[in-house]
């Protein structure tokens, strides 16, 4: 049995156990199915829950449960031993140490988003029908590709700082430019407020490539004749932009904004690798991490992540109503 | 880190405008000069820190410590520049790195946890989508609405119940925990797509004596490879870039690369010859997928979703 679970360190071990689970779950699919097919007349129900019922077994055991399960853990001890009503969240929003956290996160939420689709449709506008269009554009998607790890490593360097001596050159692009200016140079991940916005940087970098596909791609679905009919009235340049594209995209640049916004909340992996959280740079998805699973404060840490999930409620309706608005309206 | 966003794009498909109004169009466009710096600009802040970390990966450790990467164009023309493998070599096998185990791990993570949850959401996709059954609106709905769970807020109750059943540390929790972490938005998103296969086809294969489950294999699965390879790149990504769950879920033997890159961006964040290199090998498998497959994964977006 244990054979069957844990593959040591051994790279052969582990990839055998990689096709075992793989051919595992391939016969019960085919297990489950032949049973659903075989009957001549089944009923429907018989025959969609063969084909649901392992998704909702896995969402129910998977999402419902262990939700249900932190939202009530977050009222109750470090460690789960009796229930102490709001203290936990009383604690999240009167600490100053955790006010600093939720204030990180309402500026990341509040910039992030905005910059990365700002320059995301700036972007899209400016090289759209160019003649590098194609490459203009992989470039700004590239990043899309890379983990938030290795963008943090990417931009860390950019921040590195050596020390302000004669004969020490510096190493990293950004000090560099300031001392080719003639400033010395700043240590930047660890002076505060501004780390939070040089951590911010490496999301909307991350974020700019999806903003400008989807722009790109609904600026291209405005009507020619709307284009055509602006134009005969002497719009054009930054009049056209203004008076024309943005209201026609209105619905998409909504999208774009509130789907940034979700993956801001609930940043983590940038704030871990750059920082860990340190210098005033925490958020909440790092400190739910940090409380959960560093300093064992499971009740607090489960009432953040609660904090999370109702942060993100009303960014969710709002996303939903301007879908239906953009429905209606085509 | 985020499990799935409802991000539902306007269905507003580019629709490819005519070649003569491209031509039109392009006249107008990057004629302010105004324009095209900016573009420039852009283009070289989206461009430039990769490309240095890169020249940095491969530069020997004390000319990395000495000097920025960008003297190596000063120092190339001279006929000085040195440029080696070394740093990969290291990374990938000296041991107090060892990379190329993560490597494996990151591999043996991401199959199963790909599949796994593309068949599950297919045969579920396909129900809410062709077979009309009792209660099949409210369901789908309910699962919609599951989009909106954080993942974070399931992480402490699936990893207690893991240790309770043994599992904890092995690769299972974390197979599980991606497989059910991306069905929401996997459903959601297959389901979009066989909706639009015309009812007719579906229609013939079942006067033709075909169930469901021969349907499903033969008429569907064919028609929705375009949709399974949007899908496939966004879980891919996901889950050979996920930091979240491997580190929690995860154990020492198990650690993916993104969890061994960002703990030594703690432990070693001076030693950048490691951890340039270390960088480029976490990224250069996601790197070629996605170029690869570029294509498909802007079709996925447009369709309405993304996971960041």
């Amino acid at each position: 049995m244990d054979w069957l679970l844990n593959a040591g360190d051994d790279p052969a071990h582990k990839f055998l156990l990689m096709i075992i689970a793989i051919v595992l779950f391939v016969a019960v699919m085919a297990l489950i199915l032949f049973v659903v097919d075989k009957p001549r007349n089944p009923s429907k129900w018989f025959i969609a829950g063969g084909f649901v019922g392992p998704a909702l077994l896995l969402l129910a055991a998977g999402l419902l449960y262990p939700a249900i399960g932190t939202i009530v853990n977050s009222f109750q001890r470090r460690n789960s031993s009796e229930f102490v009503g709001f203290d936990n969240y009383a604690r999240a929003f009167s600490d100053p140490a955790f006010l600093l956290v939720l204030g990180n996160t309402a500026l990341w939420v509040l910039v992030a988003p905005a910059l990365a689709t700002f320059i995301g449709l700036v972007y899209a506008v400016v090289v759209d029908h160019s003649r590098f269009e194609k490459f203009a554009k992989a470039l700004v998607f590239l990043p899309m590709a890379i983990s938030m790890v290795g963008a943090s490593i990417i931009w860390r360097f950019v921040y590195e700082y050596k020390p302000d001596q004669p004969g020490i050159e510096q190493t990293g692009l950004l000090n560099q430019l300031i001392v080719w200016l003639g400033g010395s140079p700043v240590q930047f991940l660890l002076e505060r407020p501004g780390n939070t916005f040089l951590l911010m940087v490496v999301l909307i970098w991350i974020q700019t490539g999806f903003s400008m596909t989807l722009l790109s791609a609904s600026i291209r679905a405005i009507p020619t004749d709307i284009v055509e009919a602006a134009r005969l009235d002497g719009l054009s340049g930054f009049g056209m932009f203004w008076r024309i594209t943005i209201p026609s995209i209105r619905p998409a640049l909504v999208v774009v904004l509130t789907t940034i916004a979700m993956t801001t909340l609930k940043v983590f992996d940038i704030v871990r690798t750059m920082t860990a959280g340190r210098y005033g740079t925490s958020v909440v998805a790092n400190e739910f991490y940090e409380q959960s699973f560093r300093q064992n404060n499971a009740g607090l840490g489960a009432a953040l992540a609660v904090l999370l999930f109702i942060i993100v409620i009303p960014v969710i309706i709002y996303n939903v109503r301007q879908m239906r608005l953009a429905e209606e309206v085509r | 880190m985020s499990t799935t966003q409802p991000a539902v794009a306007p269905k507003a498909v580019p629709v490819p405008s005519s070649v003569a109004d491209r031509s039109r169009k392009a006249k107008k466009a990057l004629t302010s000069p105004w324009a095209s710096t900016l573009a420039v600009v852009i283009a070289v802040i989206w461009t430039v820190p990769t490309f240095g970390l890169l020249v940095t990966s491969f530069r020997p450790e004390l000319d990395i410590r000495r000097s920025g990467w960008w003297t190596v164009f000063g120092d190339a023309f001279a006929g000085e520049g040195v440029f080696s493998l070394r740093n990969y070599e290291s990374a990938l096998f000296d041991s107090s790195t060892n990379l190329i185990d993560y490597f494996v791990n990151s591999f043996v993570i991401t199959l199963p946890a790909v599949f796994i949850p593309i068949s599950v959401a297919l045969l579920a996709a396909y129900a809410f989508a062709w077979i009309d059954f009792k209660g099949r609106d409210f369901l789908f709905v309910a699962v919609f609405a599951l989009q909106i769970v954080p993942i974070q807020i399931t992480l402490i109750p699936l990893l207690s119940a893991y240790v309770d059943t043994g599992i904890n540390g092995t690769f299972w929790p974390i197979w599980l925990s991606h497989s059910m972490f991306a069905l929401p938005l996997a459903i959601f998103l297959l389901h979009n797509f066989m909706k639009d296969i015309p009812a007719s086809l579906v229609e013939a294969a079942r006067v033709d004596g075909a169930g469901h489950v021969k349907i499903f294999f033969q008429v569907m699965l064919p028609l929705l490879t375009p949709a399974i390879a949007a899908f496939g790149i966004f879980q891919f990504l996901w889950v050979w870039n996920d930091l979240l769950v491997a580190l929690v879920m995860g154990g020492t033997n198990t650690f993916p690369l993104t969890v061994r890159v960002a703990e030594m961006a703690g432990s070693r964040g001076g030693d950048w010859h490691v951890l340039s290199a270390g960088a480029f090998i976490s990224m250069i498998v996601p790197l070629i997928v996605f170029l690869a497959l570029q294509r498909y994964f802007v079709r996925g977006l447009l369709a309405g979703s993304v996971k960041g």
